[in-house]
């Protein structure tokens, strides 16, 4: 939004309000470089509230989820594979697992310690998925559980990964992603739970040399909702694009914290999330972290958030964060904007004929519009337009005190 | 003949320190097919009347009537008056980000006739109204607004008028910031308008000069919320010589 533009609630000072900056090298306090990453539970306990990465979050209602006993009955998980594509249901020996990186925090390290059985989905060398592959997560009761997948595309090989979570749940997942050298992998998660729902996600990727990764979240359903993903490059000319697309409704909270590591030369990241709010209570938090490392040398890395609030009564937390450690980098960027939907675009559009409900529908299809269209899968683009129809008519209603169809 | 009534309308804007009063008793009337120009200083409310007029949220009227071809202009919401023929060709347009000028012009024309136009025929008006304007095509793709120059923002008022053709518009100083092309290219939009649709215009503004274009069958000087004097288009020279003065009282300064 150009009117109105503020940076509601956001502590980083250099975000600005509209259009982006460049930065030399900036140190914020709390490196991500030294944030502990662990396998044991020992090393990550329960938090108190009050730490960085829990800052923003409604600790009381994540509780369950950082618990060590987690059981596995709280969900369903389905798989319907591209024929190219093999699916294996494993033990939590299996050596593929655990390779993505370590859990960086207390509701990753749970999920880690107590999940019973793997789902893991391999692209094979050089294969190149003629369809879709759909990664069904249901929940079918509120028992807290763990969750663990595993995408795996090796060398050379092409695909289009959808994870969908719907139903009621409480679950503590992991989703790694390992894109081997050359390989290009789109992976989607859509977060479109019941009201109830509370959910949190670690997504781990390893992208390799010359590997590509376009990694899409999108939440839109569920009461608590954190999903972070993680990116480290392995090697050389790798490539990570990540989307967030996200609706909050009243009492709903949904957080997104990215990390992407640049630990070698010659990568490049590309972040682009945007969320819209509306209700009283509706919260939303974006943390994004990008650390280019003293290695690494000619990185180029632009990250993006943009909030759009159409109600009193709504939060974004918007915190860029980009930490430089070498000079020789070949871009490094980011804004953050929080904007209102205003009385005087309200008043314009009905100016010229256009209902109140209409112009609401108008300008927040606008501001996703082009996100949508970057995520290049048209079976998720078609039904992504469809689920923010179904949340404008909820936010409509809202408004109009007209029931819900 | 359809006619905009504005009788003795008294209007107040929402301040932090309360409803401040702006508008003492408005009287006008205007028929299809006339002109009627204001011309007053600074401050006086000729863009609270626009406003108050349209339905902007932010003014109260506490007395009054405002009708169009008989029906109560007030107790419509702002679409609604749109719907019903008026239109405000804005003093400061306002930006619409990522909702482009195309996608606009046909939602609102949606709107306004109720029914979608011809996908055809649509096209090619709006491409013609463009270019009559001198407006380059590419504008249609650009969001509402967004980084338009101040004179192509008034263009794209005055490309409304004549897609969406009202019975009514007000022109809220759309000639300012118009170089002296622009200024020629706007005002043959508008006297298209006034030829094709017999149009009813309000003309606001602090300049003769748009007056040689269109040419006003009434001129009304407002000063301090109401309308001080009326006459015909020689009024309007004799204020751009002589100034406000005469209307204002010897104690008086226009208010801040
Ligand atoms: N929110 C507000 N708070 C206080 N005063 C206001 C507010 N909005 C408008 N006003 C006052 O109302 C008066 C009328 O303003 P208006 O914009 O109608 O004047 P105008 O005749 O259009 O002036 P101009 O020729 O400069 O466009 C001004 O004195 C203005 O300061
Ligand atoms: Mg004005």
């Amino acid at each position: 939004m150009t009117t109105a533009t503020t940076d509601l609630t956001t502590d980083h000072s250099r975000a600005v309000a509209d259009g982006a900056h460049t930065h030399g090298a900036v140190k914020p306090q709390g490196s991500r470089a030294e944030r502990r990453t662990s396998f044991s539970l020992e090393d990550i306990p329960i938090p108190a509230g009050r730490e960085e990465e829990w800052r923003f979050s409604p600790a009381d209602r994540l509780q369950p989820l950082f618990q060590a006993d987690l059981g596995s009955s709280g969900v369903t998980v389905e798989v319907t594979a591209a024929p190219e594509v093999t699916v294996e249901t494993v033990g939590r020996d299996d050596a593929r697992l655990g390779t993505a990186g370590k859990p960086g925090d207390r509701t990753a390290v749970t999920a880690w310690n107590a999940f019973q059985q793997a789902t893991i989905v391999t692209i094979p060398k050089e294969a190149v998925a003629s369809d879709v592959t759909s990664v069904r997560v249901r929940g079918v009761s509120q028992d807290a559980s763990a969750a663990h997948v595993l995408v795996r595309a090796e060398r050379h090989s092409e695909a289009v990964v959808v994870l969908d979570h719907d139903g009621v749940g409480t679950l503590a997942e992991t989703v790694e992603i390992v894109v081997e050298d050359g390989a290009q992998l789109t992976v989607v998660s859509v977060q479109d739970w019941a009201d109830g729902a509370v959910h949190a996600s670690s997504h781990r990727a390893r992208i390799g040399r010359d590997a590509k990764l376009k990694h899409v979240v999108v939440t839109f359903g569920g009461d608590v909702v954190r999903v972070t993903p993680d990116a480290e490059f392995t090697a050389e000319g790798g490539e990570v694009e990540m989307v967030g697309l996200y609706f909050a409704d009243t009492n709903q909270h949904q957080e997104h914290r990215l990390f992407v590591d640049h630990a070698v030369p010659d990568c490049k990241s590309r972040v682009t999330y945007k969320g819209a709010l509306q209700g009283a209570g509706a919260h939303t938090v974006w943390v994004g972290d990008v650390l280019i490392r003293a290695a690494a040398e000619n990185t180029d890395t632009y990250e993006l958030n943009r909030n759009l609030v159409l109600s009193d009564g709504a939060r974004a937390d918007s915190v860029p964060n980009l930490e430089i450690e070498t000079g020789e980098i070949a871009g490094a960027g980011h804004a953050s904007a929080t904007g209102r939907f205003d009385d005087e675009q309200l008043f314009y559009l009905q100016a010229r004929g256009i209902p109140e409900t209409e112009a609401r529908k108008l300008v927040v299809r606008g501001f996703f519009a082009e996100l949508i269209h970057e995520i290049g899968v048209p079976s998720v683009e078609e039904r992504l337009l469809a689920s923010i129809e179904a949340e404008l008519e909820k936010s409509m209603s809202v408004i109009t005190g007209a029931p819900t169809a | 003949m359809p006619t905009l009534e504005i009788r003795d309308l008294h209007v107040s804007v929402e301040t932090k320190e309360g409803p401040k009063p702006i508008l003492r008793g408005v009287d006008l009337t205007i028929a299809s097919g006339e002109t009627h120009a204001i011309m007053g200083p600074n401050g006086s409310g000729k863009s609270t009347l626009a406003s108050a007029l349209a339905g902007h949220p932010k003014y109260t009227v506490t007395s009054g009537t405002a009708t169009l071809d008989g029906e109560d202009l007030l107790a419509m919401s702002v679409d609604e008056r749109a719907r019903a023929g008026l239109f405000l060709a804005m003093q400061y347009p306002v930006e619409v980000s990522g909702v482009s000028v195309a996608n606009f012009l046909r939602t609102a024309k949606t709107a306004i006739s109720g029914e979608a136009p011809a996908l055809r025929t649509w096209g090619k008006e709006v491409r013609g109204a463009m270019e009559n304007l001198r407006m380059d095509t590419a504008f249609a793709e650009r969001s509402v607004n967004e980084g338009f120059s101040g004179g192509e923002k008034k263009r794209h008022e005055i490309l409304q008028m004549e897609l969406f053709k009202p019975r009514f518009a007000i022109l809220d100083e759309t000639d300012s910031g118009l170089d002296v092309d622009a200024l020629r290219v706007v005002s043959e939009g508008v006297n298209r308008a006034k030829e094709q649709t017999d149009v009813g215009i309000l003309l606001i503004t602090h300049y003769t000069r748009i007056l040689r274009y269109i040419k006003p069958d009434f001129v009304h000087v407002f000063v301090d919320g109401k309308i001080a004097e009326e006459g015909g288009s020689e009024l309007a020279d004799r204020l751009e010589e002589e100034g406000y003065d005469k209307y204002l009282g010897a104690n008086k300064t226009v208010s801040a």
